[in-house]
């Protein structure tokens, strides 16, 4: 693989430690807390509308990427009428660029844990699950020990649910929740058409509630705080903190929980090594932004490219300008050809079209125009797909290309 | 979920079932949305895209199959933004499809030539991807078939295989660029299991499932001055085969087919209901002996219930999944293989001709008949007792090559001796009619009456219904049939191999108590096999089982065991059902095989 690569140097503690002062670092989430039976206690003592509407009213979306709600699908899976519900912590972290949520299952695991146990207290579910991305199997027996522990502690608080691992099996695909459920239930990992949502119809199509690892830990977090402390971090719509991967040509790589709101020209302030030449927010299916747009772009749901929310996984690669973009772009296409489920027409033929296109304008075998077909069809390929997956596939192809023609073509 | 939706399409208010998609709210105003994965048979899959349409307020676009209807949605399906994607999916699907077409067998019958004429996909397309993976051709089977370069990966074959047969010989393999429908461990089709019912092959959009076909040698035998060629047609081909010649589903045109036949030089234009009488005198009898040695002589040795045999994908089926119940199926040939055997030896010598100068050919709606002509079985005659085996699509073709108008041929009759046939035989083209032609014979043989329903129409077994049962009771029997006296005879009927599936388990876990059993490997029975003109709907289905069962009503003879030419044929030849003959001509054995 190329130099991307070979530079995601794993977080340690001592780096941590290294950071710089000034860094905006909350700290929220990996602050090291030993309060999970008070906290459960404590919850499960009000009633379920009073710690859903503190949920809908702290903000919080979801940290996966989507950004749905996380108060309002707890709401839609605990009106949903089922005998059998599932939580499922979605612990596939398979984003290029993105490290965090091994870090908060390695660290934290406990709030993940109780954020899940209290959600199934609410929707009614007995069954949860932690689909575990398969690379990730270093973390089972550690989690698994976790687990026992917990349960310990539900049964003191007189909660019956249980939480088991699923180890996932290495694809992409699979961390689009309805591919996920597919999987779990040992078919293949092809995203589900939607409707119905898995609030209505997830796993064994039963009303599931499937959070990314990061939102389950900051529920904790609204629990034992309060909804407005969380709502007083970030702007409008993108309220709390975001624990933030961040790799690439930086002197400090990492994982950091930094306040929502921030311009990314601030970001690569703090995090760039002073010749950043662009950012590519959100891993291989998010957006790349270049430094004449760094100012204007703020790191949050709503941002302003493309008219459509940045989508905020929290992988942050940043390039410096030694790197060529016809690379990054190439490496993050060869990922999506081979990570496609392959289900879908424009995901499928689209990723292998867009790679074979550049290759076919760098070689020069086909116009720089052709380029412009290409860019109508990674619109194409936004507005026809099937999964959230395939509709972000293009993202990289569309603000690289447009970003930089020139080093497509050159 | 069956409140009243309104919705507005392109500015057409339609009001429809909630749960309804919008495709078929779509239908129901008669605006035409392209499809491609979608099949009325099958499950949604929503994977082409195909169908996608606007709704005004949104963003990104909707699939019409998947997506129910909402209350006050505003749908637009050909919006600028509909057609742009809409042909750039047209485009990308050409890009990964060998769109080799004028060399192509289903050139002018496929979905996606269609779409692309239609969508204008010219020279300024994406980068052929064909030629960058090294595609094989699997022709290995003698039924079916796959060259994937044509695949477009809709996935219908697998639904099929997976929804209807239970039998998941096809499935998708690996992901992204790699991914491909594909068999198990990706050995040739002849080697998985496979029944070679072609149920895929009639509901692929393209070329990539086609039948193996036998046209070459046909023709080169019907224009040999040494060989007498003989050829035999199905009961559900003549209510099909005006389908694939521009007339509409329905249309009974045996008389036609049979001048067509002439018209192309077949030396014997006859007729497999002539020997789908005969089965029934040979199966029923089958029937009827297995009843005596289990109800009278208690004999253990005998198995019930006893099943029906003359749907190969069905034969194949059991022989993989099921074989400890191989004893169960009627030893009886099924009735092309019973004419095959006949024909190079009772009819050859009738006509005197030498049976190696005799060319046996059938048309059928089927594709597994030509696996079945294949068996190592079926040459009783000495000689491979079926030639060559032509589904209804190949027939159509060859009459189209010969630039006949098949609209304006007179009605002929078949040739005599082997052409003449009851209402019995033609019902064996449609689900229940070999259950319904078998009582016929068998309660009347036992009674000495005819079966109690009016106008002979056992109604019970006949519908779409996927699994039917009958129980009929015996009772006023003949003396030498007094053991039957009072027993209720309980039936079962079955089209579909999942259906199949589903009543051979029950009798395996003791939850079904049958004597007889009748399944058919495709939905609708023959009239619905996998050599039938393409498409096939549910709608298309009822209407040629409609078809079929005028067709009964109409002939003169309504039973197999008054059919003249049968009588002459036990008179003067096989002399008793179940007889030494029989056995060596009529009669078969089946194979235990493997099951993955």
């Amino acid at each position: 693989m190329n130099q991307i690569q070979r530079e995601f140097h794993l977080p340690t503690i001592d780096k941590l430690k290294q950071m710089k002062k000034n860094l905006q670092r909350l700290d929220l989430i990996f602050k090291n807390e030993h309060d999970t039976e008070t906290i459960l206690k404590k919850t499960l003592a009000r009633s379920n509308d009073e710690v859903i509407n503190d949920l809908i009213s702290s903000g919080l979306k979801g940290r996966g990427g989507a950004g749905f709600p996380t108060g309002l699908k707890w709401k839609l899976a605990a009106e949903a009428e089922a005998e059998n519900k599932y939580v499922i912590c979605n612990a596939d972290e398979g984003e290029p660029g993105t490290f965090k949520d091994r870090e908060i299952l390695s660290s934290v695991p406990h709030k993940v844990l109780t954020g899940m146990a209290v959600c199934a207290h609410i929707i009614g579910a007995k069954q949860g699950f932690i689909y575990l991305r398969g690379e990730y199997s270093f973390l089972k027996s550690q989690l698994l020990e976790i687990i026992d522990d917990f349960h310990g502690i539900l049964d003191e608080c007189g909660v019956n649910f249980r939480v088991e691992i699923f180890m996932g099996s290495g694809a992409y695909i699979c961390g689009e929740e309805s591919a996920l459920f597919e999987s779990m239930e040992g078919k293949r990992g092809e995203p589900r058409n939607k409707p119905p949502f898995p609030t209505d119809c997830g796993y064994m199509n039963r009303p599931t509630v499937i959070n990314n690892v990061e939102t389950l830990a900051h529920t904790y977090s609204i629990m034992k705080y309060g909804p407005e402390k969380f709502k007083d971090l970030g702007v409008q719509d993108s309220r709390g903190s975001k624990v933030f991967s961040v790799s690439g040509d930086t002197p400090i790589p990492g994982i950091y929980e930094l306040e929502f709101g921030m311009s990314l020209q601030k970001f690569v302030d703090d995090f760039g090594d002073g010749d950043s030449k662009a950012v590519q927010v959100g891993g291989a299916s998010g957006f790349c932004v270049p430094r004449k747009r760094f100012e204007k772009t703020i790191i949050g749901y709503q941002g302003k490219l493309r008219g459509t929310s940045l989508p905020t996984g929290g992988s942050m690669m940043i390039f410096n300008s030694s790197r060529s973009m016809y690379n990054v772009l190439h490496n993050y296409l060869d990922f999506f050809v081979e990570e496609s489920c392959g289900q879908c027409t424009p995901c499928r033929v689209g990723t292998q079209q867009l790679l074979l296109g550049i290759q076919a304008v760098k070689k020069g075998e086909q116009p720089s125009v052709y380029l412009d077909k290409l860019l109508d069809l990674a619109e194409a390929m936004r507005i026809t797909a099937k999964c959230g997956l395939g509709q972000s596939v293009a993202n990289s192809f569309s603000s690289i290309v447009e970003n930089f023609r020139e080093e497509m073509i050159y | 979920m069956s409140d009243k939706i309104n919705l507005k399409i392109d500015n057409i208010a339609v009001s429809i079932n909630g749960g309804s998609t919008i495709l078929e709210a779509a239908r129901k105003i008669n605006i035409r949305i392209p499809t491609l994965c979608y099949h009325e048979d099958l499950c949604v899959a929503g994977n082409c895209r195909v169908c996608v349409v606007e709704q005004s307020g949104s963003d990104r676009l909707l699939p019409a199959c998947a997506m129910p209807v909402s209350e006050g949605m505003e749908i637009h399906t050909n919006s600028m933004k509909v057609r742009n994607a809409r042909k750039q999916i047209v485009e990308l699907l050409v890009s990964e499809h060998r769109a080799d077409c004028t060399r192509c067998y289903k050139n002018g019958k496929c979905e996606l030539q269609e779409l692309a004429s239609e969508y204008i996909v010219g020279e300024n397309g994406f980068i052929d991807l064909v030629a960058h993976k090294g595609y094989t051709i699997d022709n290995f089977s003698p039924s079916i078939i796959k060259d994937d370069s044509k695949c477009i990966r809709c996935q219908r074959c697998v639904r099929t295989c997976d929804q209807l047969q239970s039998i998941s010989a096809l499935t998708v393999a690996h992901k992204g660029e790699h991914m491909k429908i594909s068999s198990f461990f990706e050995k040739p089709m002849f080697e998985v299991v496979c029944t070679n019912c072609g149920q895929c092959v009639n509901r692929c959009p393209t070329g990539a499932l086609t039948e193996k076909t036998y046209l070459d040698e046909v023709w080169s035998s019907l224009n040999s001055d040494r060989k007498h060629v003989v050829v035999q047609t199905a009961p559900a081909v003549r209510i099909a085969l005006g389908e694939a010649l521009g007339m509409p589903a329905g249309e009974i045109v045996t008389g036609k087919m049979v001048s067509a036949l002439r018209r192309l030089g077949f030396s014997s234009v006859l007729d497999t209901d002539f020997t789908a009488d005969l089965t029934i005198i040979e199966e029923g009898n089958e029937l009827l002996h297995r009843l005596k040695k289990v109800v009278k002589d208690k004999d253990d040795s005998v198995k019930l219930p006893m099943t029906t045999s003359c749907s190969p994908g069905w034969v194949k089926f059991i022989e993989h999944a099921f074989p400890e119940y191989l004893p169960n199926v009627s030893t009886a040939k099924s009735p092309q293989q019973m004419f095959g055997a006949l024909a190079k030896t009772f009819y050859a010598n009738k006509i005197g001709v030498e049976p190696e100068n005799m060319v046996s050919v059938s048309i059928m709606p089927c594709t597994a008949k030509k696996y079945e002509a294949d068996r190592p079985e079926m040459r009783s005659s000495g000689y491979k007792d079926v030639d060559y085996v032509l589904t209804t699509r190949e027939l159509a073709l060859m009459i189209k090559q010969a630039g006949i108008d098949f609209a304006s041929l007179p009605d002929d009759e078949f040739d005599s001796i082997m052409g003449e046939s009851s209402g019995a035989a033609v019902i064996f083209g449609a689900t229940g009619g070999v259950m319904e032609a078998a009582l016929r014979t068998a309660y009347e043989v036992v009674t000495g009456r005819e079966v109690p329903f009016e106008n002979l129409e056992i109604t019970p077994v006949r519908g779409m219904e996927s699994i039917r049962e009958a129980n009929i009771k015996i009772e006023n029997v003949l003396p030498e049939w007094d053991f039957l006296e009072g027993v209720e005879l309980k039936t079962c009927v079955a089209h579909g191999l999942s259906n199949a599936k589903k009543i051979m388990e029950a009798v395996r876990d003791g939850k079904a108590e049958y004597h007889f059993i009748e399944i058919m490997a495709c939905p609708g029975g023959c009239l619905g096999g996998g050599g039938q003109p393409i498409p096939t709907s549910p709608a298309i289905r009822k209407k040629r089982s409609e078809a079929i069962y005028a067709e009964d009503r109409h002939k003169p003879i309504r039973k197999s065991h008054e059919n003249p030419e049968v009588m002459h044929l036990y008179e003067e030849f096989l002399k008793e059902p179940l007889g030494h003959v029989s056995h060596k001509l009529l009669h078969t054995h089946y194979t235990e095989r493997n099951r993955y």
